[in-house]
């Protein structure tokens, strides 16, 4: 096992190489294997958590049942939904009935790119809530929309196209319903329009939207 | 094998003299990236603590069998699939922290202190004093960790223990809450320079005052790109 005689066997060295190379990463790979076992199923119910807790904030206290990561529904781009990335619909039941619709959208023209937004919509087309899931608005103005900055939000709280009615939704200096933001329209103007544009795609494809049976979790084209 | 003296004087290389981000500036690049609070910094060192210390202890026991010319690629085995499992393990164990560490996690793999442990000791060194070395080395790193995550949520945020929640479980906390608020700056970028220069400054003062002879014995000394 002397490293210094190379020149006498350098084609077994190789050779010897190359097996006690494979041998080692099928070891490593043997270990990564069986923690990926172990671990799976806890990372999967892990994330199952995380998606509930993060999705709380806009179920409006609706009492739901199944998995909401079955009940996914994923349009890629383009869409008729607000924003350029792929649109999420989850599909929230209670008693076998359809209850709400939970959309993940981004509104497109925010003073600085897209805001991703988190819309909750009651059957009957109101709002539970919105919530802001990214954003790169400045800070101090634009990023006063985020609940945890400001109240702002809370406006949409049970809104819906006939209240206020669907030509009122716009900022008040647009002669519209919903408060602005002082040093910052543009914000806001993006999210109420992305907010609207997402009411009035649930207030036509309503029944397309729930027409496949929960629990399939199917992509649709 | 491994006498007291042997296990301390490693134990002093790796906590202190040549501190593995202090000294020989290696793997900096998480800790400048993760260090905005205590909790981070935790997390992010006692992951790299697990990985150089299993490195180092499955690099001496195959060191018999490494060929100077397949050791790297060992290594970057060795390392990767460790790296690896740490990564699954704090997704399942610790899924707050996971997230939050994103990233920086999987890329224990480029921290250049564990392979120079690897190359520079383990492969030359029986199992005992190799798991030694790298425990030592790993806590040296976590510990310049936690205190400048520690230091920059003081300055930054104001407060200390925030989310601890995300390591030790329990309802989410904001932890000790001193000030409302802080100096910005200190959670930025730029304050990770900062206050990493302190901690350096600060140990070559001690240094200075305490008159530790400062000279590179055997082996400890290192020139490793990056």
């Amino acid at each position: 096992m002397t490293h210094s005689n190379k020149a006498s066997a350098s084609k077994p060295a190789i050779w010897q190489g190359g097996v006690i190379l494979a041998a080692l990463a099928a070891l490593c790979t043997a270990l990564v294997a069986v923690t990926y076992r172990y671990t799976a199923p806890l990372i999967r119910a892990n994330d199952q958590a995380y998606l509930e807790e993060s999705l709380k904030p806009v179920l409006g206290g609706i009492k739901y049942e199944s998995e909401l990561s079955k009940s996914v529904l994923t349009m890629p781009a383009p869409h008729d939904l607000p924003g350029n990335e792929p649109a999420i619909v989850y599909r929230v039941y209670a008693d076998g009935t359809p209850a709400a619709a939970l959309f993940v959208v981004s509104a497109r023209d925010g003073f600085t790119g897209p805001i991703k937004l988190l819309i909750g919509v009651r059957v009957d087309g109101s709002i539970t809530a919105v919530r802001i899931l990214q954003h790169k608005e400045t800070p101090g103005l634009g990023d006063m929309i985020e609940s945890s900055k400001s109240d702002w939000l809370q406006q949409f709280g049970a809104a819906s196209l006939e209240s206020p009615d669907r030509d009122s939704w716009a900022i008040k200096r647009d002669g519209g319903a919903f408060d602005q933001l002082t040093g910052a329209s543009i914000t806001p103007r993006a999210v109420i329009k992305a907010v609207k544009e997402t009411l009035l795609y649930f207030e036509s494809h309503r029944d397309s939207i729930f027409a496949d049976s929960a629990g399939d979790g199917d992509e649709r084209k | 094998m491994t006498s007291q003296t042997d296990i301390r004087t490693r134990l002093r290389a790796g906590l202190w003299i040549v501190n593995p981000g202090l000294v020989q500036l290696l793997g900096i690049c998480p800790l400048l990236a993760v260090t905005t609070t205590l909790v981070n910094g935790l997390g992010l060192g006692i992951a790299t603590l697990f990985v150089l210390t299993f490195s180092n202890m499955l690099v001496s026991a195959t060191r018999h069998l490494i060929r100077p010319e397949i050791r790297i690629p060992m290594y970057v085995l060795i390392i990767a699939s460790l790296v690896t499992c740490i990564e699954l393990l704090f997704y399942a164990w610790f899924p707050g922290l996971g997230r939050t560490l994103g990233i920086f996690l999987p890329l224990i793999v480029t921290n250049c202190a564990i392979v120079a442990r690897a190359e520079v000791y383990a492969s030359k060194n029986p199992v005992g004093a190799s798991i030694v070395d790298g425990f030592s080395m790993g806590a040296g790193f976590a510990l310049l960790l936690c205190a400048l995550g520690a230091f920059r949520e003081l300055v930054g945020s104001g407060s200390l223990f925030s989310r601890f929640d995300m390591l030790f479980g329990g309802e989410p906390t904001d932890g000790l809450v001193l000030v409302d608020g802080g100096f910005l700056l200190a959670i930025l970028p730029p304050g990770a320079f900062i206050a990493l220069a302190l901690a350096i400054a600060a140990k070559n003062a001690l240094d200075r005052r305490r008159r530790v002879p400062h000279k590179g014995s055997t082996g400890m000394r290192i020139n490793t790109p990056g």
